[in-house]
């Protein structure tokens, strides 16, 4: 039985606990006199024996599932024969991994050609059994402990238990749970690109990864092999990340902000009730078309033009990626500073015209200036989307690491490098792999830091004129 | 700005304090830089006019030039052929099993067959470039049919085969064929010959591209089809729904409704705020190392990426979901108290009915995000080549994003119109999501 009809099968016992729960509440209380002699509502003694029917069963099924896999191949190791436990884990290692290929394409019926084959197929249908026997010791499991629980709440049911009590503290305690996810999910994030990128720097001198200007991550297949040490310098990533980036700027703030200028100060509510919409929509296009767009649009346009003014564009040049990462974050600073801009007291408005003073002067002069420091927020929250943006450059910016701050030339960026490391045939342990988890460590570092800085000073800013 | 120096606006006042004049040279100051002044305002507004037609403008190339590539992916071209099943060419025993049926040699009849088209070829590289103008998914249809309905060998049958993809483009496209010269194609002098001889027969047709929507992914253009990744991102956007939606309005009611003001709630608020900034890699590393490496599920399943999805959704989802619970006055919550509901009956009979709309379509925009997302799924593998449509939560699965990823990387030229077509259908379905929540928002939205 599949996981999930196991699944379904559990929430199924958990109405019926329900179902029946009520029914006997309903009976309880008539044979009291009436529902009012009951503590809680009827409905309330329903969801109690229901959520102690569905609650042990979801967990033995999480808990039987995480701590399955580990069991089932220690289990396992006893079919696995000495010669290859003597090589040490990693034959282990590989050998289990053949077997579980072998298990899930199905076991080959035929007689197998050699001893060493026997005993692969011999380990591969005792996993398919281990797996065929926990999978019924699972459903049965679940299917007792529902019942179980849903009886035992079900014997608890008289007038005087405090069924809305018991169940809103179990809803609360969920709802607790749920906010603290957020939490979890940062250290998670944290932990895992942590700890890998301090296996990586084990391997790696984290001086090397910081200053060094060369980055060809190819390391060595066999330990014989010539010309590929590999090495890891991730100068040429950050520069070629902080080109794209602000050529992205520089499309966008200029762009952006006259728009939001504009919408805010001189367009019709009309005009703004089109224009805006109609602006966000680049925020809502997929990245990924966006890429095709810049790899297939944009980037031959710019090389034709180079080449019609006698200069020589690179294809994957970071121009065209940097240009339309730019034209994706218009909306971005457009409504963010539109925000920041229709905050400033139109008293503020009213003194400068007062004194005379055009429209634009006061824009340039008075708000402005006044609405800078949540302008430079939204600036900086931009920028942070630009350094994290991933498809644009995997699909219109190179993969040479060019040490280069011409626009015209190819560069590659931190995200497309851990594109191009991860989505390989990938060894875990190797430190081609793990780079991509330093890296990924670095863009969360700088992205956070620009958040912390831009929702920091954004909120400042509002406070000041609340 | 009370230290503005500058002298068009505010003119020295001279030392002799003599206010006649001070008023006549101010006037006189004033009246000689206003048409400067007028002239920088009708600029400035230029300028922000400028730029909100520019973004416009951008927006509209980008969407017209997907457009233009997309559309032709939409239609293909079949060339009529008359194809004489005998048992012969197809290498048929006498009573053949459903095995021997499949395996059959549908490409000799295929030949064959166009070859009685075209008698006057005879050399073999001439009969190779002609047999290259059909698309060799021919053969399955064919062989479809006749395990369909075995009394079909022996005769003569007059079906519609699709056409090679550099040989429909060309039949799409409304170029003159007895220019060759002026045709940019991989196609050969002669087989553009041919094709012209075809199409002026008559025996040619564009229709409706069924194919695009009912298969899976191929190396083939004229056989790909994007299926295989709808059912793809469905699969994978009802896992993120079902694990977003519950514990972001979770998370939401507890913040906004129960939470105390204290250090571990400001805590769980900046965390929120910042995962909604995290670049979405980040999230598809998280995913690699926790539940591929960690946990040992499956790679390139829907069940994973709708994990990761919806913890990246989560912030959005949960920041809307606030929103809409804070609209909500707290005369509602007031009330439902007085009449002796406790705190938990309040919010889920009244507050939580009440935000429902404005939670709604803060998931729905939250999804359609989910839905147009690439980067994190390929951290956890879900680039591989799958042809086939995936069954359930668990198998390798790819979805539209991903496969216009995929397709935009290949090289033969019709997987351009290929990929573009699978961007209109994936910005339809945005656009549908978001008509969705706007309409939702209109229907339902209150003003207290």
């Amino acid at each position: 039985m599949s996981i999930t009809s196991l699944l379904l099968l559990a929430l199924c016992l958990a109405f019926v606990s329900f179902i029946i729960g009520r029914q006997k509440a309903y009976a309880v209380a008539s044979r009291n006199g009436g529902t009012r002699t009951l503590h809680s509502l009827p409905g309330h003694y329903g969801i109690m024996v229901g959520l102690w029917c569905a609650l042990p069963a979801l967990a033995i099924i999480i808990g039987w599932k995480l701590f399955e896999g580990p069991i089932v191949s220690s289990m396992l190791d006893s079919a696995i024969p000495e010669a290859i436990h003597a090589k040490g884990d990693k034959a282990v290692e590989l050998y289990k991994n053949e077997i579980n290929n072998l298990a899930a394409s199905g076991v080959p019926s035929g007689v197998p050609s050699t001893e060493q084959d026997a005993s692969k197929i011999g380990a591969a249908n005792r996993l398919n059994s281990l797996r065929s026997y926990s999978a019924i010791a699972l459903m049965i499991l679940t299917i007792a402990v529902a019942v179980i629980g849903a009886a035992l709440a079900y014997r608890k049911i008289k007038t005087d238990t405090e069924a809305r009590p018991i169940v809103e503290r179990i809803v609360h305690f969920f709802l607790v749970a749920s906010a603290s996810i957020a939490i979890l999910t940062t250290v998670g994030i944290l932990f895992s690109v942590v700890f890998e990128a301090a296996r990586f720097f084990q391997q790696v001198s984290i001086v090397e990864f910081v200053t060094g200007t060369k980055w060809s991550p190819q390391t060595a297949i066999r330990v014989d092999q010539a010309g590929s040490s590999g090495s890891f310098g991730a100068i040429p990533l950050f520069m070629g990340t902080l080109l794209i980036s602000a050529i992205a700027m520089v499309v966008a703030v200029p762009f952006g902000l006259m728009s939001a200028i504009y919408l805010a100060e001189y367009a019709s509510s009309r005009t703004r009730a089109i224009v805006k919409p109609l602006l966000e929509i680049l925020a809502g296009i997929p990245t990924v078309v966006y890429g095709f767009f810049a790899a297939l649009t944009v980037a031959p346009m710019i090389r034709r033009l180079g080449d019609s003014i006698g200069l020589s564009v690179s294809s994957e040049s970071a121009l065209a990626a940097g240009t339309v990462m730019g034209i994706m974050i218009i909306p971005f600073v457009s409504s963010l500073s539109d925000d920041v801009i229709t905050a400033v007291p139109q008293a503020m408005r009213d003194g400068s015209s007062g004194l005379g003073a055009t429209q634009s002067e006061t824009v340039r002069k008075v708000v402005f200036p006044a609405a800078l420091p949540g302008i430079v927020g939204g600036i900086l929250l931009a920028a942070s989307r630009a350094i994290g943006e991933t498809m644009i450059v995997v699909m219109a910016a190179g993969l040479a690491a060019n040490l280069t701050m011409n626009p015209l030339e190819a560069v590659t960026t931190v995200t497309v490098q851990i594109v191009t490391l991860l989505t390989g045939d990938q060894e875990f342990d190797s430190a081609k792999t793990l780079a991509a988890f330093a890296l990924g460590l670095m863009l969360f570092i700088t992205t956070l830091v620009l958040n912390v800085i831009a929702l920091h000073v954004v909120r400042k800013y509002r406070e000041q004129y609340d | 700005m009370s230290d503005n120096k500058d002298p068009q606006v505010t003119p020295d006042i001279p030392a002799s304090g003599e206010p006649g004049r001070v008023r006549r040279d101010t006037t006189a100051q004033v009246r000689s830089t206003l048409a400067k002044r007028y002239a920088a305002e009708k600029r400035f507004r230029f300028y922000g006019i400028a730029a909100i037609c520019a973004s416009l403008a951008f927006l509209v190339v980008l969407l017209t030039s997907i457009f233009i590539k997309g559309w032709p992916a939409f239609t293909h071209a079949y060339v009529k052929m008359n194809i004489t099943l005998d048992a012969d060419t197809l290498e048929l025993s006498e009573n053949p099993g459903a095995e021997e049926l499949r395996a059959a040699n549908y490409g000799g009849v295929i030949k064959k067959s166009l070859q009685e088209k075209f008698p006057e070829v005879k050399k073999r590289k001439e009969k190779k470039a002609l047999y290259a103008l059909l698309s060799n998914s021919g053969e399955y249809l064919l062989s479809d049919m006749v395990i369909a309905n075995p009394d079909l060998i022996g005769q003569t049958i007059e079906v519609w085969l699709p056409a090679d993809d550099e040989t429909g483009a060309l039949l799409k496209s409304n170029h003159d064929l007895s220019k060759p010269d002026t045709i940019v194609t991989r196609m050969s002098d002669q087989q553009i010959a041919m094709t012209k001889t075809l199409q002026d027969a008559g025996e040619t047709d564009v229709r409706f591209n069924k194919t695009f929507f009912t298969a899976g992914d191929s190396r083939e253009p004229e056989q790909a089809g994007i299926r295989a990744a709808l059912i793809g991102s469905a699969l994978t956007l009802l896992v993120t729904f079902l694990l977003s939606f519950p514990i972001a309005v979770a998370a939401a009611i507890y913040l906004e409704e129960f939470a105390p003001q204290n250090r571990w709630t400001d805590l769980v608020e900046v965390n929120i705020n910042n995962l909604a900034a995290v670049p979405s890699i980040v999230f598809g590393l998280l995913g690699l190392a926790v539940f591929i490496n960690y946990f040992h599920l499956p790679r390139s399943a829907p069940v994973v990426g709708g994990i990761v999805l919806s913890l990246m959704t989560l912030p959005t989802i949960i920041i809307a979901s606030r929103a809409a619970l804070k609209a909500v006055p707290p005369s509602i919550r007031e009330a439902g108290r007085g009449l002796g509901a406790s705190d938990q009956q309040v919010v889920w009979h009244h507050v939580l009915p009440l935000a429902m709309p404005g939670i709604l379509t803060g998931t729905i925009i939250g999804l359609a995000q989910a839905l147009g997302e690439t980067a994190p799924l390929l951290m956890i593998g879900m680039v591989a080549f799958i042809v086939d449509v995936p069954q359930g939560f668990t198998d390798a699965a790819t979805v539209l994003p991903v496969q216009v990823f995929l397709w935009a990387d290949s090289p033969e030229r019709a997987f351009v119109e290929k990929t573009s077509a699978a961007i209109i259908v994936l910005l339809v379905f945005l656009i549908l999501m978001n008509a969705i929540a706007v309409l939702l928002r209109k229907k339902f939205e209150r003003r207290w």
